[in-house]
């Protein structure tokens, strides 16, 4: 793991928020490392520091003190525009609200982040928000509106939205939290396969059940990092075929119970 | 490339928000659409003062009487007045640019006779008058020189008045009372309407200078006399003559300033102007109060709109809008309402002024300044009123506004 490689490279950051008289130490020194083609889950219960801790690798929040270097750019020390511009370029963001724009449409929605763009690295908008649609299989759905497309759906085209840009990390906050348990599934199999593609991942959850599926979990208490281990992820591709076969027999059942009414 | 993307995104915003667009517009709507019209009726107005003048005719002097001044304080315009018929008559013998004079004097008296009686405005003249006013008769004939010699007891009526005396039945040969005078009516004038100002030009009766001064009324001296040169080229050379001529007349010394004045009608059009241009500019002004208001709704919608899309701010930040653009495109979103709003305004004044000439037969002109004026006026209450919630949805923390509810 040399430095050259790490996408996320904390180094000892501290957060100290000043709420009127008292000081509320939110992160206490904490350095992680993450590499490209890595899945990581950052795990934590509320209070843990770990939206703290997302809003500085995401480039929204600078640290009190340490540093932070993203794909190599020391980002603590660039400006509002600059740490703007690298949030355009190198991360994708996943919200868990969804946050996609009310009143428009699934492919105006991904190409959103490339309006800002101002490297110019990307010519043609519209093809790269229709190849992003593709990778997360809503090639389909290009011309619908959010309020047209189920919760999966809408965190598919906020998956897309993310991926367009290329970015070198792409971060999750929660983003299964307004999900039911197959939708979970789904998505985080997307996640998988992306991850399969080489594409950086990093999780902001609480939930066991997403981490599970991370081939790394870092676990926050109080401002610091109290577990981080490598694991073997479960595959949400077979669970998700678990999950249709016993939804299968449920179906058999209903429609046997349906029938002895009728 | 980048700034046009921006306005095809506020374009975008501005469509899918139809009903908020166009409340916000109302007010710059109004502003403008109430801009155009007052001016529209403020320049119409002078624009008809100016043809009104030029049908007095363009080669027409007047003198008046001149300001008197007793040990140095001015008694102000007509305070001293000398001009006498013999003036005019001098006039008449001594111009060589001058084709007809006449002194004016006028009484004002009550007209018994037809069906009832009328109050109006008699006026001594000469012969000449009807030629110097460029006025024709509807019927009869106007008074001769010898009728005007004698100071016979004729009179020709203006439309009003016959209209009001005789109003089944020729006037012509009719005989009227004018303080117990009999007085034979011998014509009648055509129509020419109000002045500027809003007095009836018809209500008007004219007889010779003689009658009018030695049986209807005791007047020495003369109110004023007009006259015509040939061509209205010569007006200019025909006002310093009238002058020279005027100032003899008067046995006024070197060292003495005139006791008269000599007006030509570009002069007195001036003046008329003066007056009209100052109510032109009071209405705009009046109606640029609503445009400010105007500028104050969008204003306020787009605060209410920076409040409502915090969270679309939040996102647009996070996927790497700086806060220029945010700034920029609300800005743009302000502009390209406010402008739209204008041009709706500029197409709504431009028919309201249609119609009020329609109805109230008042002249209006929408001219092509005001409109740009307008239209730029407009796009400036959409920088200046868009500023501010631009700037604050530009300063929002990316943090804040995505966790915003």
């Amino acid at each position: 793991m040399s430095d050259t490689t790490a996408v996320v490279d904390i180094r000892d950051v501290r957060k100290t928020y000043i709420m009127g008289k008292t000081k509320v130490h939110a992160l206490q020194g904490i350095g992680v490392n993450v590499c490209a083609g890595e899945m990581v889950a950052i795990m934590g219960a509320s209070g843990s520091g770990k939206s703290t801790l997302m809003n500085i690798i995401g480039g929204l929040d600078y640290p009190t003190s340490g540093s932070y270097f993203l794909d190599g750019i020391e980002a603590n020390k660039l400006g509002k525009n600059e740490l703007a511009d690298i949030r355009n370029a190198k991360i994708g963001f996943v919200f868990q609200g969804f946050n996609l724009l009310a009143r428009t449409s699934a492919l105006e929605n991904v190409e959103l982040p490339l309006l800002y763009d101002r490297t110019g690295r990307i010519k043609n908008h519209k093809k790269a928000a229709l190849e992003s649609l593709n990778l997360v299989g809503l090639g389909d759905r290009v011309d619908h509106h959010p309020n047209e497309l189920s919760g999966g759906q809408q965190q598919r085209v906020a998956i897309a939205r993310a991926l367009v840009t290329n970015p070198s990390l792409v971060l999750a906050d929660e983003p299964t939290g307004n999900l039911d348990s197959r939708t979970t599934v789904e998505v985080m199999q997307l996640f998988q396969e992306l991850n399969d593609r080489g594409i950086t991942i990093l999780l902001v959850t609480h939930e066991d059940d997403v981490a599970r599926y991370a081939k790394r979990v870092i676990e926050l208490r109080d401002g610091r990092v109290i577990k981080d281990v490598v694991q073997t992820p479960d595959s949400a591709a077979e669970d998700l075929k678990k999950l249709l076969a016993s939804n299968a027999d449920e179906d058999i059942e209903n429609n046997a119970s349906t029938a002895e009414t009728a | 490339m980048r700034s046009t993307r921006l306005v095809k995104v506020a374009g975008k915003s501005i469509i899918k928000n139809k009903m908020r667009t166009l409340l916000t517009m109302l007010g710059i709507i109004i502003g403008v659409g109430a801009v155009i019209v007052m001016v529209a009726v403020g320049e119409g107005a002078q624009s008809q003062i100016e043809e009104q003048i030029q049908n007095l005719g363009t080669n027409m002097l007047v003198i008046t009487p001149g300001s008197s001044s007793a040990g140095g304080v001015s008694q102000g315009a007509s305070s001293f007045n000398r001009l006498k018929a013999e003036d005019a008559e001098k006039i008449k013998n001594e111009s060589a640019f001058v084709a007809g004079v006449s002194p004016v004097i006028f009484t004002r008296t009550q007209i018994v006779g037809g069906n009832g009686n009328w109050r109006s405005t008699i006026h001594g003249v000469s012969t000449d008058y009807p030629v110097i006013r460029d006025w024709d008769l509807t019927s009869g004939r106007f008074f001769d020189a010898s009728e005007q010699r004698l100071g016979k007891k004729v009179m020709v009526l203006g439309a009003t008045i016959a209209e009001n005396l005789f109003p089944d039945e020729d006037p012509v040969g009719q005989r009227v009372l004018v303080r117990n005078v009999p007085v034979v009516i011998i014509g009648v004038l055509e129509k020419k309407g109000q002045t500027p100002d809003g007095n009836d030009q018809d209500d008007v009766a004219l007889a010779p200078f003689l009658t009018v001064q030695r049986r209807l009324s005791n007047f020495t001296f003369v109110r004023q006399i007009l006259a015509n040169t040939y061509s209205p080229d010569d007006i200019d050379e025909a006002q310093v003559e009238l002058r020279a001529i005027m100032r003899e007349a008067h046995g006024l010394a070197s060292w003495e300033s005139d006791d008269f004045e000599v007006k030509n009608q570009d002069q007195l059009s001036e003046a008329a102007q003066g007056t009209t241009e100052v109510m032109t500019m009071l209405l705009a002004a009046i109606a640029s109060i609503s445009l400010l208001v105007g500028g104050i709704g969008i204003m306020n919608i787009m605060l209410v709109s920076v409040t409502e899309r915090t969270r679309e701010i939040g996102i647009r930040m996070a996927i790497g809008a700086r806060g220029s653009d945010v700034l920029t495109q609300f800005l743009i979103e302000s502009i390209v309402m406010s402008i739209l709003g204008g041009a709706i305004g500029v197409a709504i004044g431009f028919g309201g002024a249609r119609l009020l000439a329609t109805f109230t037969g008042w002249n209006t002109v929408v001219s092509p300044d005001t409109i740009f004026v307008a239209i730029a006026f407009s796009a400036a209450v959409g920088i200046f009123f868009g500023f501010y919630p631009a700037r604050k949805a530009a300063a929002l923390n990316p943090i804040d506004a995505l966790r915003f509810e």
